[in-house]
């Protein structure tokens, strides 16, 4: 059983793995320009025509940044660093697995808060006001590590070529924007539309920004906090306890 | 177990090692120790087992059965890689850092205190001649270059063993040589280095004890020297004459074991080299052909590795 010194130790070399892979993967203008440009774009072709207030439309814009993002670099980190050779250093560093799973995830946490905080200002220069920031801030910190965590399970299957880990995570990450309420609120969803759009964690992120901007939701907010929570845990326990299998077979 | 537990003289311990990767039995139960200190080769042709067994050893890959110990614990275990710096084959270094930057996170994921990483990182860097190029991204630099920042990042922890998977692989002369300089220098300071290569060469001018492993079987393990000579019937007499000779009748001289044609030498082996040269000697009056030159050469490491290798081929 690991000490707490142990873990400790653990926790800043899962950082230095964080801080490593910001600095080699998403510090870069076009990672960083197109984890903008790409939601922007996609939140347009869907919302321009529609008579949707701002006050509606940013904290969906605020989701499907923080989605897209967050998920973005965090699938490929792993195929890239075996297929570079420098995931077999990694393993024979001093480090668990889940040391190395953890700092991934951590940037690719950073990165979707970081990204983030293009829409929020943007919405304060349309003039949104958030009527409960502390609910908003713990939203979009639960809501960023649980997209870091499910897009890092996109990386899970032992392939080091990123090509395929972007054609899963595309597979799964589209029709999870499209259902979350993002578009048309839960409430004018029928019956089945909304059961569906239970199974999306953006669901619930989408839902606490609603609250913390239009003081408004469609489930109760410690309903959205929980289901966040549970799914967080559900991707980091999926992604640690896989990639522990699968990543021997990538060397 | 723990470091205490174990013969304190054997730095590795290794009994009974196995991976299979589906049908191919990659390592088949190997089983050998290192002396603390010691400078060990791994010998063997590609696809023989030699990385495979750095890589369970260095705790990147599992074993399927036995087990490994580095100074008493487990290969794979925190502690075992904390001691423990590798050089693999492809060099691994980040070429979108620098090579300080490099040498940084190392030095943090082996938990150096930042000063002292700092102290190492120049140290090294000059020592293995990149301190001007620091500085620039990894990516820049060229194949020696890269082996030998690896080679840096790996001695970064101060680590009492270290693994190299056949480091000089593809290097030019000039790097070969400042590598190899400092693989003795790090010897010489009490450093256990456990070496994987195919170049005999190499093998024979570092190692104190090598093991040759072929087909994922250990096949032989002893110093260079001694495998050199335990190759009975390759002792080799190399002999040049004044006119042509007829191969057949060398073949015919007593003690002969092979003739083989080098340029205008013959060599021809023997069990007994002594002796051949007074046969030797004696022919040359009766054929009526002065002997130009005569050298008698010892069986090298390759000799010993290719007979070794050969045996095992046959008996498989």
């Amino acid at each position: 059983m690991p000490d707490a010194s142990m873990v400790w130790q653990q926790v800043r070399r899962s950082l230095a793995i964080a801080r490593k892979d910001i600095r080699i993967y998403y510090s870069k203008g076009p990672v960083v320009i197109f984890g903008i440009l790409f939601p922007v774009f996609l939140f347009l072709a869907f919302t321009i025509g529609r008579h949707l207030t701002v006050d509606f439309m940013i904290p969906g814009f605020m989701g499907m940044v923080l989605f897209f993002t967050a998920t973005s670099i965090s699938p490929i980190v792993v195929p890239w660093e075996a297929q570079a050779r420098t995931l077999e250093r990694l393993m024979s560093c001093p480090v668990w697995f889940e040391t190395i799973i953890m700092g991934d995830i951590l940037a690719s946490f950073v990165f979707g808060i970081a990204i983030s905080l293009v829409p929020i200002i943007i919405g304060l220069a349309m003039g949104v006001t958030i009527s409960s920031p502390f609910i908003f801030a713990i939203a979009v910190i639960l809501a960023a590590f649980c997209f870091a965590a499910l897009g890092n399970i996109f990386s899970i299957p032992p392939t080091n070529l990123p090509a395929t880990v972007n054609m899963i995570a595309a597979v799964v990450k589209f029709p999870v924007v499209f259902i979350s309420g993002i578009f048309i609120p839960l409430n004018e969803l029928p019956a089945w539309g909304q059961a569906i759009a239970y199974i999306s964690p953006l669901t619930y992120f989408t839902d606490m920004a609603r609250h913390s901007i239009q003081s408004e939701g469609h489930l109760p907010v410690y309903v959205d906090l929980l289901a966040l929570f549970v799914f967080t845990v559900l991707f980091l326990t999926v992604a640690l306890v896989l990639h522990r299998r699968t990543m021997p077979k990538r060397i | 177990m723990t470091g205490n537990e174990s013969d304190q003289s054997f730095i590795i311990e290794v009994n009974g090692l196995t991976k299979r990767y589906g049908q191919l039995l990659a390592v088949d139960g190997i089983s050998f120790k290192v002396r603390r200190g010691e400078f060990f080769g791994f010998l063997g042709p590609n696809g023989a087992g030699k990385t495979t067994t750095v890589r369970m050893l260095t705790g990147v890959i599992k074993a399927d059965a036995g087990n490994a110990l580095i100074m008493g614990f487990g290969s794979g275990s925190l502690k075992a890689k904390q001691i423990t710096g590798v050089i693999p084959e492809t060099a691994n270094a980040y070429g979108d850092l620098s090579a300080s930057g490099n040498m940084m996170l190392m030095a943090k994921l082996y938990g150096v205190p930042s000063t002292e990483a700092k102290k190492r990182s120049n140290d090294y860097l000059h020592a293995l001649g990149l301190w001007e190029r620091s500085g620039s991204l990894v990516r820049t630099y060229s194949k020696g270059m890269k082996q030998r920042l690896v080679l840096a990042m790996a001695l970064i922890s101060d680590p009492e063993v270290l693994f190299l998977d056949e480091p000089t692989s593809g290097l030019d002369v000039q790097s070969a040589r400042l590598m190899k300089d400092l693989l003795r220098d790090l010897n010489a300071r009490g450093k256990t280095l456990f070496l994987t290569t195919h170049n005999m060469d190499e093998a024979s001018q570092l190692c104190d004890r090598v093991a040759i492993i072929n087909k994922g079987k250990i096949v032989a393990i002893d110093s260079p020297e001694r495998l050199r000579m335990a190759i009975s019937g390759r002792n080799c007499i190399e002999v040049s004459f004044s006119d042509s000779v007829n191969p057949d009748a060398l073949m015919q001289l007593h003690g002969v074991n092979t003739v083989e044609k080098v340029g205008d030498r013959y060599r021809l082996y023997t069990d007994s080299p002594s002796e051949l040269v007074t046969t030797l000697a004696d022919y040359s009056c009766t054929a009526g052909v002065k002997i130009v030159s005569l050298n008698m050469l010892a069986p090298s490491l390759e000799d010993a590795f290719v007979a070794l290798t050969e045996n095992e081929d046959e008996h498989a």
